[in-house]
């Protein structure tokens, strides 16, 4: 299950789906909005995403963590519009035979996602800013580019 | 050539656009985009060196040569999870 929704998560749903009578571990990773960042309070928060792209992207790093631990299913769903704090923006669900490679795996979907997946997080505070998160020119490693 | 570019996140309030089709020299290669926008919006000068670039869908380099009709999107450093 690869997913992008704009209704909240069915956690229950995600682990189900993943669930099968030969594997004997279900590792879950469920990403849930804070009420601060960096000492500044969050009101509310909203996900954009690149929608076909994201869902490629997901797709790909679900086949690279098949392809380098032996998993029975995984599961991606991440939360998009607009989320009220304390809810789940993303859950990562992966079964496998035994414990280590689920562990393992849903560490890193969840590292992957953060970096590759065209999805893009904006931060609405209490002072009544509204700011996109994450890396700036100041804050980023230089890539190339210009 | 004509690509269809589409900005996301801090990109689209820099540019003030969402989606455009756009006209370039033909042989522009992915990193040309991110010029004729700093021709736009000179803070894209300074966004540029961490910007991705992703062509139909998938990330490319700066010196990938573009086609006609390609999707050309702009990726500023991503925040999801």
């Amino acid at each position: 299950m690869i997913q992008l929704t704009s209704l909240p998560i069915d956690i229950e749903a995600v682990i189900d789906c993943v669930k099968a009578p030969e594997t004997g571990a279900v590792d879950v990773f469920i990403g849930t909005t804070r009420d601060q960042t960096a000492g500044r309070k969050v009101t509310a928060l909203e996900y954009e995403t690149y929608e076909p792209m994201a869902l490629k992207v997901m797709e790909r790093v679900a086949g690279e963590a098949g392809g380098r631990w032996s998993l029975g299913r995984i599961a991606i769903v991440h939360r998009i519009g607009r989320l009220n704090v304390g809810e789940a923006s993303v859950i990562i669900a992966v079964s496998s035979a035994h414990r280590a490679e689920a562990f393992e795996a849903c560490r890193f979907l969840i590292d992957k996602l953060k970096q590759e997946v065209p999805i893009w997080k904006r931060e609405f505070f209490a002072d009544g800013s509204v700011e996109w998160s994450g890396q700036t020119p100041e804050s980023a490693p230089a890539r190339g580019g210009l | 050539m004509t690509i269809r570019l589409r900005l996301f996140a801090v990109a689209k309030d820099l540019a003030g656009f969402h989606e455009k089709h756009i006209e370039l020299p033909d042989a522009s290669t992915a990193g040309d985009v991110l010029a004729h926008l700093a021709n736009i919006d000179s803070r894209f000068s300074r966004w540029g060196s961490c910007m991705r670039l992703a062509v139909n869908q998938e990330y490319v380099g700066p010196d990938h040569k573009l086609c006609h009709d390609d999707e050309v999107a702009v990726i500023p450093p991503v925040s999801g999870g």
